[in-house]
């Protein structure tokens, strides 16, 4: 029952923060709502024994990815900050998002699986499998966010000396 | 008690407001945001069955370690989204996807 209401909290959290990125006029609330909806993502994981997970949610998501988003609206337009306007066809967008809710709704209830109570898995165990069984998809995963960061060094770096970094 | 649909439907529902977000919105920065949230909808579904379908531990361990990959990719996708829309910003001084055309046909 405990668990029941720890998931609703959660659950809002996360549904709050969503609906606040995808809603709000001001630029930096939508930041804050994205944060807001991470940290719920990583109560689920705390309520389905993944604490591993969790922690990695809180150090990575919480701790670099909104703050780097922070840092790229601070650096693309401010006037943009406190009046944000939506694409006209927004409505075309709501009901493209409400089928596609409905069709996963209607796919889960249709879809049988088996079941069984709650369980986490232990540290060893999933060291094991990350470590043993996927540990070139691990290595290739590594390369994958070295290249990219490195990618994205080259892309903003300034090659041309005339070029100062301001927009034209 | 919880069940393993209590996810799949917040999953889903994750999903398909940052489809709303991905569609309706014109900063490419929100727009980046919407997937942000549409990935952590992917690791919500994931979870649910990692810690409530009938597997093996080794099984539901394979569950977890998938999400690792997911983060690290998102990372990766994050950083290289982030250097496109600053470059673009310099080169455009616009970070709104609808003035973003130069291959509209």
């Amino acid at each position: 029952m405990a668990s029941l209401v720890f998931f609703y909290i959660a659950a809002a959290l996360v549904l709050g923060g969503a609906i606040t990125v995808v809603m709000t006029r001001n630029i930096v609330y939508a930041a804050f709502g994205l944060l807001a909806s991470l940290m719920g993502v990583a109560a689920l994981f705390l309520l389905t024994f993944a604490e591993f997970l969790a922690l990695v949610q809180v150090l990575i998501y919480g701790g670099a990815v909104v703050i780097v988003i922070i840092f790229a609206l601070m650096l693309t337009r401010m006037d943009d900050f406190r009046q944000i306007s939506d694409h006209k066809g927004w409505p075309m967008g709501a009901v493209a998002a409400l089928a596609v809710f409905g069709l996963m709704v209607a796919a889960i209830v249709r879809t049988s699986v088996n079941t069984g109570p709650r369980e986490g898995v232990s540290f060893t165990v999933m060291g094991e499998s990350l470590f043993r069984d996927w540990a070139v998809p691990f290595e290739i995963a590594s390369l994958v966010l070295l290249i990219a960061l490195i990618g994205a060094v080259v892309m903003v770096r300034r090659s041309d000396p005339d070029d100062d970094g301001s927009p034209n | 008690m919880i069940e393993l649909a209590h996810f799949q439907v917040l999953g889903a529902a994750l999903f398909a407001i940052g489809l709303y977000g991905v569609l309706a919105r014109r900063n490419a920065v929100l727009i980046l945001m919407s997937i942000e949230l549409m990935l952590s909808a992917v690791n919500i579904n994931l979870i649910g069955y990692a810690a409530f379908v009938d597997f093996t531990e080794a099984q539901r361990a394979l569950g977890q370690v998938l999400i690792i990959f997911v983060i690290t990719i998102a990372a990766a996708e994050l950083a290289l989204a982030i250097a496109i829309i600053l470059r673009l910003y310099r080169n455009r001084s616009t970070v709104n996807a609808d003035e973003i055309n130069l291959m509209k046909f």
